[in-house]
């Protein structure tokens, strides 16, 4: 198929950047959307100009590398996938497609299409882990976890840090983000011991990094290629307030 | 904003209910508004409760209007380059970035209106302070229906408001899980629909004429 592509092109952090027109042939349905612009960037290469950059690494959902503001919407069109699982059947011949870098003041563009994602791991830094002994690992059931609990937690667990809830945040706030980590760790025994330095440290880091504050329009919730629901940031709410009572 | 936002949604109920006492005519309505004055008089001065409502009335917006400039604030530098490409929103409260903002705007500016209106009587015919039920009528007779078409307005504006607005705030004082987020969505539109149907209902009801 032919396709029309208006892509976010920016030399560098500095570089002021605008969107750039390519017009791609042949691109099978079966291909992925990386697998398309692998193939826009073979002909920019044979043509001598500088390839589009963009973020990826497993290319199967897991990693959290890849991402995209894909005609307005993170990792795209179809929900509940990453940018890499998403496939040019998705799409019909003759289509325009806007694609854009997350857009954050805590996410600066590195180039082009690359945001530079650190700030998350300052947020992680700031209390999103436990303090654990080294050594062998104990045995899987030596900490008895309630049933409903581990489900919540592993549900959380399953945000990749990729940072589409920022992306898709009118306000650029990377609550979804900090909350699925606190309700994460906070569900599970192994996180009680630093459940409120936690919440308070990460609150912390996450506003000093410049992201915006959370005002639950659900945005983030419904870019979210895990489908982590708005009750984790509930549930950071309720550490958050208990945590700042007792600092009081 | 969700502690301010409570009292005001307090204040609001209490405000809605209030006004139906038109229904029951002019002396039950004017005994009302004077009621609202002289509450526990002899034991405490002349407007006591009125003046605490008041001042916690004025608290409680400065403080709500205060939060809404730092988000917004914040919301701004958190994206300083804005999307070429955007798309309606798509979340739980998909109504809440457009609505929320300008609509309180809306009724910053619907308010000074009403307070000119209807308490200090400025813009109003009916000067006699006491004669609340008067200066409804007069406010919102047929000949001044653009007044009745901002009030309308302005309801709608709240309306959108309260139901973003209720539920937010219970998502961040009390943290619910999935399931009481869902009932207090569907608590949240309820209020927001018997509250701007509980407003509109009485300019309306004086421009065609079921009340005079």
């Amino acid at each position: 198929m032919k396709l029309r592509l208006r892509i976010w092109r920016q030399a560098g952090a500095e570089d002021k950047g605008k969107m750039v027109p390519y017009v791609i042939d042949g691109i099978s349905e079966d291909a992925s959307f990386l697998e398309m612009l692998d193939v826009l960037n073979e002909q920019l290469i044979a043509e001598g100009e500088d390839p589009v950059a963009f973020d990826h690494d497993c290319r199967e959902g897991i990693c959290g590398a890849c991402s995209l503001m894909i005609d307005g919407q993170a990792h795209g069109p179809q929900g509940a996938t990453t940018t890499c699982q998403l496939h040019m059947r998705q799409y019909s011949d003759g289509d325009t497609i806007d694609i854009e870098p997350w857009r954050a003041g805590a996410f600066p563009v590195v180039k082009d299409l690359v945001v530079d994602r650190s700030s998350f791991d300052r947020i992680i830094q700031a209390g999103g882990y436990i303090s654990a002994p080294t050594g062998t690992a104990p045995d899987a059931h030596a900490v008895p976890v309630p049933k409903p609990d581990a489900d919540a937690a592993f549900s959380a667990a399953a945000c990749i840090g990729c940072g589409a809830c920022v992306a898709a945040c009118p306000n650029g706030s990377g609550m979804l983000f900090m909350a699925a980590k606190v309700a994460h760790l906070g569900l599970m025994p192994q996180g009680q011991p630093e459940r409120h330095t936690r919440v308070l440290g990460m609150v912390a880091a996450h506003d000093e990094a410049g992201f915006g504050g959370c005002t639950n329009t659900g945005e983030c919730s419904a870019a979210c290629p895990k489908e982590i629901g708005l009750d984790v940031i509930g549930r950071l709410n309720a550490d958050f307030r208990k945590a700042a009572t007792r600092a009081a | 904003m969700a502690v301010s936002g409570v009292l005001l949604v307090l204040f609001i109920i209490a405000h809605m209910a209030g006004n139906l006492h038109v229904f029951e005519g002019p002396e039950e309505m004017n005994a009302y508004a004077h009621g609202l004055r002289t509450f526990g008089e002899p034991l405490l001065p002349h407007e006591t409760l009125l003046w605490i409502m008041r001042l916690g009335l004025i608290a409680a917006a400065v403080a709500h209007i205060a939060s809404a400039i730092v988000l917004t604030r914040r919301a701004a530098r958190a994206r300083p380059v804005r999307y070429a490409h955007r798309r309606p929103a798509r979340g739980e409260s998909r109504h809440a970035a457009a609505t929320m903002r300008w609509g309180g705007v809306v009724i910053v500016f619907f308010l000074v209106w009403h307070l000119l209106d209807l308490t200090f009587r400025t813009v109003n015919p009916v000067k006699d302070a006491p004669d609340a039920y008067g200066a409804v009528v007069a406010s919102f007779t047929p000949e001044r229906w653009p007044v009745t078409v901002l009030y309308l307005l302005a309801v709608i504006a709240l309306g959108f408001h309260l139901r973003h607005g209720i539920w937010s705030a219970v998502q961040t004082i009390a943290g619910p899980d999935h399931k009481w987020r869902k009932r207090t969505q569907i608590i949240a539109l309820a209020v927001a629909v018997i509250v701007s149907a509980g407003f509109a209902i009485v300019p309306l009801a004086v421009t065609f004429g079921l009340v005079s």
